[in-house]
């Protein structure tokens, strides 16, 4: 019996050898893509560890001595943690909770449009902002919302004054995320199109026989189809809570409006790379990103419980 | 379907409906449509009355003094630069790296597609990831822009994907033939492989012309900024280099022509992915579903 299970290990172990070999040179292809995620991904999560150190650029990261959470401890009982906590959260749960449903209802609009080539312009059109950058979405922005822009011209005709919408903070939230659903709204919707041109039309010609409106078949066919999409794209976005785009709040910051404008990420790069205070904001950055993976695991075992075991 | 088939509830939300989506259209289309116009008007009826549709008060001066700066050219042929070689970089690692995770049979599969999955994941952060830039003398080169994001675990899904639905039989075929799993991958399957390359290919040039958080970060030299970074200076930062003002005009003037500036920078800016969109709309879309589809 033992030597038979030390046989049987030993063939095991040879032919694992054999498949390595015959298919060396599949490895050898994927060792550049390897390297590269070694260095640029992976050696910078060890690069992290600056977050517990007191950095010395003199001595190195792995030189300098450890000074465990002290700058956590530093972030979290210094004043800015709870405004830029605050404006982190309520801008991204505000744009979740506002942005998610948008895409859902287009697609739903969309299918009810039979015409397919007046289908297929409509989306042209939709998924166009989509591929502006966000420095001319930014820009459009100012340009549109300063004292004579074309938004203020509106505004004056029925108020009588112009409004600073960048300069005032009270605004901030509002532009951000509305523009973040003109901009992203039609290219959010493919998937769920997708989704719903792979309905059967069975379904449909029954629920006609059956007597169905539009609405009936939309709640009964439609939206369970799209319960899947619209629980993994849920559970994606919330898992992203923290991790708002800096690019375009970086960009649309101005001196004025920093009380709402300055979350984490952009906290991050100013304490960082234009103070050179590399070891606490590497502290702030990592807080943020372990919020984000528990958040994601948090919200993924919820959503299994509510939904029969289907999560990521 | 049959129109008879909608009862008078359908048609009336039929109808409902179709406002819906006109309205939308209309609300994504004006704003552009209101860009493009505005840089072809008159500055001073630009500022005083707004946009006009009367061809007197229309001017291509926006456009002479954009093109009379060197800083947008040169950040245009920059972003040509960096966005043909990042996508070039991002198509090759992304193929090599995803045919050999698409064979089902190779040892070790999972574990090297964990290797890459976490990092979808957690990450070092914005500034051990400079510091490493940094250390690499990475700074104020190019390599700082194409390398440490060619390769994309998303991309390689998508690749992967696209292989497993290849038949096994091209392979054999090649395998018995005496092609090695080099040949039959160059010569076999990435001809097989063109549409998707070409999805590749564009999500990463569209990607990297739009992008200018990297570049701000990690290039100094003026002479090195893509074209978002000028783009940048102009319309956020307010600062239209003098070529473009001139340097003996009047302050009120000036403002006048800086706000007629940067509705031309803005239309010249996206012309490129506005000329390619139409046609390649259907390869995006195609991008998009095929990366849905996890393997």
């Amino acid at each position: 019996m033992i030597l038979d299970k030390k046989v049987l290990k030993e063939q095991k172990r040879r032919s694992i050898i054999r498949r390595i070999k015959r298919d060396k040179w599949l490895y050898v292809l994927m060792i550049p893509g390897i390297l590269m995620t070694l260095v640029f991904k992976y050696f910078p999560m060890y690069g992290a560890i600056i977050a517990f150190k007191n950095y010395n650029p003199m001595l190195g990261i792995l030189k300098s001595p450890w000074v465990g959470f002290e700058h956590f401890k530093e972030f979290i009982f210094s004043p800015n943690f709870s405004v830029l906590l605050e404006n982190t959260l309520k801008i991204s749960i505000y744009g979740l909770i506002l942005g998610f449903l948008p895409p859902i209802l287009l697609a739903l609009s969309l299918n009810q449009i039979l015409n397919k080539k007046i289908k297929q312009k409509i989306q042209l059109i939709l998924y166009a902002p989509n591929f502006i950058s966000v420095v001319v979405i930014v820009g459009m922005l100012f340009l549109f919302l300063s004292a004579n822009g074309p938004i203020n011209g509106l505004v004056e005709k029925l108020t009588g004054e112009s409004i600073m919408f960048m300069s005032n903070p009270t605004y901030f939230r509002t532009i951000y995320i509305l523009s973040g659903i003109w901009q992203g709204m039609g290219w959010a919707s493919i998937l769920y199109t997708a989704t719903l041109a792979g309905v059967s039309t069975d379904l449909y010609e029954a629920a006609n026989i059956d007597g169905a409106n539009i609405l009936q078949k939309i709640i009964h066919i439609d939206l369970p189809a799209l319960k899947p999409v619209m629980v993994i794209n849920f559970i994606l976005a919330a898992g992203n809570i923290m991790n708002v785009g800096h690019e375009k709040a970086f960009l649309m910051q101005t001196s004025m409006n920093i009380p709402t404008s300055e979350i984490i990420s952009t906290y991050v790069y100013k304490i960082g790379l234009q103070s050179g205070n590399y070891a606490y904001s590497a502290a702030v950055g990592l807080f943020n990103m372990v919020i984000n993976v528990v958040l994601l695991l948090f919200v993924n075992s919820i959503t299994k419980k509510l939904n029969d075991g289907q999560g990521l | 379907m049959n129109m008879e088939m909608y009862s008078k509830f359908d048609k009336r939300m039929l109808w409902v409906n179709r406002i819906i989506v006109l309205f939308l259209v209309l609300i994504t289309i004006v704003p552009l449509l209101y860009v493009v116009i505005a840089s072809f008007m008159d500055p001073t009826t630009l500022i005083n009355k707004g946009i006009s549709l009367n061809p007197a008060d229309w001017t291509v001066q926006g456009y002479k003094r954009v093109f009379a700066d060197g800083a947008i050219i040169r950040g245009f042929i920059n972003s040509l630069l960096y966005s043909f070689s990042f996508s070039l970089l991002t198509v090759f690692v992304t193929m090599i790296t995803a045919y050999p995770l698409s064979r089902s049979d190779l040892y070790g599969r999972g574990a090297i597609m964990t290797f890459f999955v976490i990092t979808m994941f957690v990450g070092g952060g914005l500034i051990p990831t400079y510091l490493l830039i940094r250390d690499l003398g990475m700074l104020d080169t190019i390599w700082a822009i194409i390398l440490p994001g060619a390769l994309n675990v998303w991309n390689i899904i998508i690749a992967r994907t696209y292989f497993s639905a290849l038949p096994r039989e091209l392979s054999e075929a090649a395998t018995i033939d005496g092609a090695n799993e080099i040949q039959i991958l160059f010569k076999v399957m990435l001809p097989l492989a063109k549409p998707i390359m070409f999805v590749l290919f564009l999500y990463a040039f569209v990607g990297q012309w739009n992008a200018y958080f990297d570049a701000m970060i990690y290039l100094k030299s003026p002479d090195l900024q893509p074209l978002q970074l000028v783009l940048r200076n102009i319309l956020i930062q307010n600062q239209p280099s003098q070529d473009m003002v001139g340097a003996n005009t009047a302050m009120a003037e000036m403002k006048q022509l800086a706000e007629l500036i940067k509705y031309s920078t803005i239309v010249i800016s996206s012309l490129p992915l506005i000329v390619m969109y139409p046609f390649f709309q259907k390869y995006f879309d195609k991008g998009v579903l095929v990366g849905s589809i996890k393997g």
